[in-house]
Parts: C-alpha cells; structure tokens; sequence
C-alpha cells in the first residue's frame, strides 16, 4: 500500500477545503469499507486521505418531515434499524439487512455505500499488471469479456467494460426515487439518485458523475404510500452475506387489485444501479397476477445481453422481479 | 489441544500465563511490543497484553516522511493507549503488531471472514479494515478484555459447553461478534442469530454448536 497523509476535519466545508488544499491524490474516506479495502488490492493509491467521520452533526437521520432524510455519516446498521423505515419503506431496510455483514454495516455509511465500487474479480485482484481492466487501467482492455463472467452484468454493459454495480442500497433508492445532496469547491447541488452513476461506454474508469472534490452530504427520500407496499427481493449463492446475482426493489402504488403506478429498479445484473421502466409499462393498469408479475419480469430483461457464463441471470433476473411483485403486493393488503 | 484447553478463552492472570509460557511470552513481547506507549492505568486487566511492560519501548516517531505517520490516542480494553502509528495501519495490526493483544485474528485481511472483529464504541467491527487512525479517542473492546474479574463472560463459556469450536481460530471473533449480536438484541431466534452472525465465517463447520451456545448465552446474558 502506498503511503498517504491523513486528516479528519471537523466540518463539510472544512472538508472541501482541505479536499482542494491537498491537491491530486486526494480522497475523501468515511467507513472505509471499499476503499481500504481497495488499496489494501493495490487498485486505489491515495496519497492524501481526508477522513470525512469525525467531522460532527452529518450523520443524522430525520424521518419526521416531508421527506425521509439520512445525512451521509449516518450507518447502515442505524438506518436499517430505524423504526419508521422499518415499518413504512421495508424496501430500503431490506436492502441494507441483506447487505455486507452487520460489522460491516457499523462501518460503512448510507452517503459512502453509493460510491461501493464492483467486486468484478478482474478489477480487484488484477493489479499490477496480471489482468488488464480498463475501468482500473484505461485503455488496457477487458479480461471479463471472454473469460470468466458468470458475475458480470448483462444491462448495460459495453465492449469495454461489463462489470456489475455492486449495491443494494442504490438499487432501492432508485425505486423510492431518492435524491442526493452533494457539496463540492462550488457550492452543493442535487441531483436524483439515478443521476450519480455513468453506464461504462467507453470510459469505464469514470464510474459517478460527482467532480473532484465533491462529497455526498445526504440521502432524500419523498415519502410515499407505495413504501409500505414495498420490497428488496435478492438472490445470491448462499442464503446470507453475498453479493446480488440477481435482486429487484419494488415499490407500487395500488388502487384494488390493479397496479397504478409501479416501480421497479434491479440489481446484480447491470452496470448501474438500473430502472426497469419496460417492466413497470406492462404493470400499469393491469391487475397483479403470478402471469403479469412474471411477464413484466421478463420486459425487464428484453435488452439482456448475456456473455459465455451469465445467460441464466436473464431468467433468473425475470423470475426475481415476479416473485418481488408478489412479495410487494401482498404487503399491507387492506 | 482440546477446545477446553484452547487459550482464547482461558482465564489465567498474565503473570500466570507469562510463568506458563515464558520462552514464548517473552520473545512476543520482545518483537512485537516495540513502539507502543500504553500510559498506565489503574489496574491491568487480565490479558492485556503486556501492557506496562510495552510502556517502557515508547517510540516517537517512524521512519519515513513523518507526513505519513501520527499521533493516536484512544482506549482499549479500558487502558488509555498513546501510539505513533503509520497511517496505513489497521486496526487489527495495531492490537496485534503493536499492543501485543494478538486474540483478534487475520483470516482475509478484507473484512470478509469475521475473525478479527473487535467492539468500538459498543459496535461490532472487522479491525482489519478499519483505520487504526480513525481510533482516536474512541473505545476499543477486544476478547481480552471481555472476561472480568469472576471469570469468563457467559458467551465464552457457553461456546466451551457447547463446542462451539473445533480449531479456535475464528473463535474469538465468533466470540466478540456474538457478544454484540446479544446485546443488539438479534439473538431472539436461531433463524436471527443465523443471519445475523452470516459475516463470521467458520472453515471447520461449528456452526450448529455456534448457535446453540448464542442461544444458551442470550438467555444467561438476559438475567444479567
């Protein structure tokens, strides 16, 4: 690991400031959890780490107004726990209980878990020369494509890079249509959830649409009835700690039987944390049967193109977005 | 070895097993203990390394550019300790590269096996990718502090009656991630303690022992 200089400012602003005081090499960290752990890989080399968790007050949750509002610092183990998400909007408790361990969840942080870079085995372990990755080396090419992707993404994907975004927690918020807040060198912006992340192209090093020196300070959620008649459906290898072959966020807005509004964001398969609108088109003023909930499974994956080891994830994909239908609508029936 | 004889869950005092195992006590204590200044609290608690002893090898600063290093100043297992650290160092290799206190153990080094978790704060962590620098002036809780001056914490003597080990090498982790797993309140069904504890992986398959002494633990802990 290379060594680096390390700070821990006291305030967001004094953070930005020391961010563009630092000059290149600089990273903000908050639990830590991808990046150390990226650099213990040799993938990142931080020169200068400014450690955004001391800084006070930007880790609180607030669930009383219009808006659901988790600030960055807040944790995923505290988030998961709060009783009004719990009970109101499963579908974001869910993604973060069925993500990482609960020691990691202590760790890591709502505002960070967005910036979770892939676990595409290429990109982790490749360093230093044993496998080309364009998004850890630009322009070095791609051993994913053709070699051993039973993990990689089938939505999204480019003829340079094909690896999966990781996250659950960003699948569901894209669901709930969430927005973040960010605060950077020019002042703070928001920006929709969906529109923090980049599909690949040709330029897969450029993974979020954040500028140099801009941090993520807050999560907003609008409140909604659909949270209620929510879930964060995941499959995985094994029943627990696992990232995603295939997961699906639901949210529906129900008059009877028949689906008014639908939405739907998958995980596990794409580039990006990824709406399904084709899927949440079939839905629409249509009554939720086990036939329609399967159907617009498969619309979600009419664009799927798998590589060598990955085609089962189209139907299984298909399949996790109807049972996550069903899951949804059975909650809350009254 | 037996489980019963495995020495992450042992309770003898450290001038006991210093006695008992004094060639490999002092060459740990001489390799390892180097550049920690741990200030003397009031008493030792029972398995903290050789704390007083590591007092007396403070090291003021690392070689290299002293950019890349720091001052720390945090608590661990209730003895205020003051260290000068690299900046890359982790949490785990801090305890057991610095303090001596080698019970947190490094499995993956990627805070996926669960072996070197370690309470912050109350929480549960995986040490191994946590910055030892974001320590500072937090409390640190490790398996060597958890025993208390009657003997062995509930969890650890549950995971003896239940074998809940057969190697020991995830164990203490086991232990400390139980410990938190109780006290958060998660260990209310075998199902719970399943998922809950899903990040501490055992290669020998203790699992169905591993439960059970939770469970055994839990309801002991509950009548407190």
């Amino acid at each position: 690991m290379q060594p680096f200089s390390y700070t821990s400012p006291r305030s967001a602003q004094e953070a930005v400031t020391a961010f563009a005081d630092a000059g290149k090499g600089a990273r903000f960290i908050a639990g830590g959890t991808t990046l150390y752990d990226l650099m213990k890989l040799d993938v990142e080399h931080p020169s200068h780490l400014i450690d955004i968790t001391a800084i006070e007050s930007l880790n609180r949750i607030d669930t009383g107004g219009e808006h659901l509002r988790f600030e960055t610092l807040a944790l995923m183990s505290t988030v998961a726990a709060d009783s009004v998400v719990a009970r109101d909007y499963p579908v974001l408790a869910e993604a973060l209980l069925k993500a990482a361990s609960q020691q990691i969840r202590n760790m890591a942080t709502v505002g960070g878990n967005l910036l979770q870079k892939t676990r595409c085995m290429y990109f982790r372990n490749g360093a230093n020369g044993v496998y080309p990755c364009n998004k850890r080396e630009p322009g070095s090419g791609c051993s994913a494509i053709g070699g051993l992707d039973r993990g990689q993404a089938i939505l999204g994907a480019s003829g340079s890079c094909t690896a999966v975004s990781p996250g659950d927690w960003p699948v569901a918020l894209l669901a709930m249509d969430a927005s973040i807040e960010v605060l950077g060198p020019q002042g703070s912006r928001t920006l929709p959830v969906g529109g923090l992340y980049r599909l690949p192209g040709d330029t897969p090093h450029l993974e979020f649409t954040l500028e140099p020196g801009e941090m993520i300070t807050a999560i907003v959620v609008p409140k909604t009835t659909a949270g209620r008649r929510s879930t964060y459906h995941k499959i995985r290898d094994r029943e627990s700690y696992a990232f995603a072959l295939a997961s699906a966020a639901i949210a529906l807005e129900m008059d009877g039987d028949v689906v008014s509004k639908a939405r739907i964001a998958l995980g596990g398969v794409a580039t990006r944390p990824w709406r399904a609108s084709e899927a949440e088109q079939v839905l629409v003023g249509k009554r939720l049967t086990p036939d329609i909930a399967l159907a617009a499974g498969h619309a979600a994956f009419n664009d799927a193109r798998p590589g060598r080891h990955n085609g089962f994830k189209a139907e299984l994909g298909a399949r996790t977005v109807g049972d996550a239908l069903l899951i949804a609508f059975e909650r809350n029936r009254s | 070895m037996s489980p019963r004889e495995n020495p992450s869950v042992e309770t003898r005092r450290d001038d006991e097993r210093v006695s008992n195992n004094a060639p490999f006590a002092v060459s740990r204590r001489t390799v390892l203990g180097v550049g920690a200044a741990v200030v003397a609290g009031s008493l030792p608690i029972s398995g903290f390394g050789q704390g007083s002893e590591i007092a007396d090898n403070p090291v003021g600063s690392l070689p290299g550019d002293p950019a890349h290093s720091l001052q720390l100043q945090t608590t661990v297992n209730g003895q205020p300790v003051s260290v000068v650290i690299d900046a890359r160092t982790s949490l785990l290799d801090l305890l057991r590269e610095r303090l001596a206190l080698t019970g947190a153990k490094k499995g993956c080094d990627h805070a996926q096996c669960g072996a070197c978790t370690v309470h912050v704060d109350g929480r549960r962590v995986t040490s191994c990718m946590t910055l030892a620098a974001k320590m500072e002036g937090r409390q640190v809780l490790t398996i060597e502090g958890l025993s208390g001056s009657e003997g062995l914490h509930p969890m650890q003597q549950a995971f003896i009656d239940h074998d809940a080990l057969q190697c020991g090498y995830c164990t203490p982790g086991q232990i400390m991630a139980a410990v938190a797993c109780v006290a958060e309140g998660n260990a209310i069904s075998r199902e719970r303690i399943q998922e809950f504890m899903s990040g501490n992986i055992c290669r020998c398959g203790a699992y169905v022992g591993i439960v059970a002494a939770i469970e055994d633990a839990a309801a002991k802990m509950g009548r407190g």
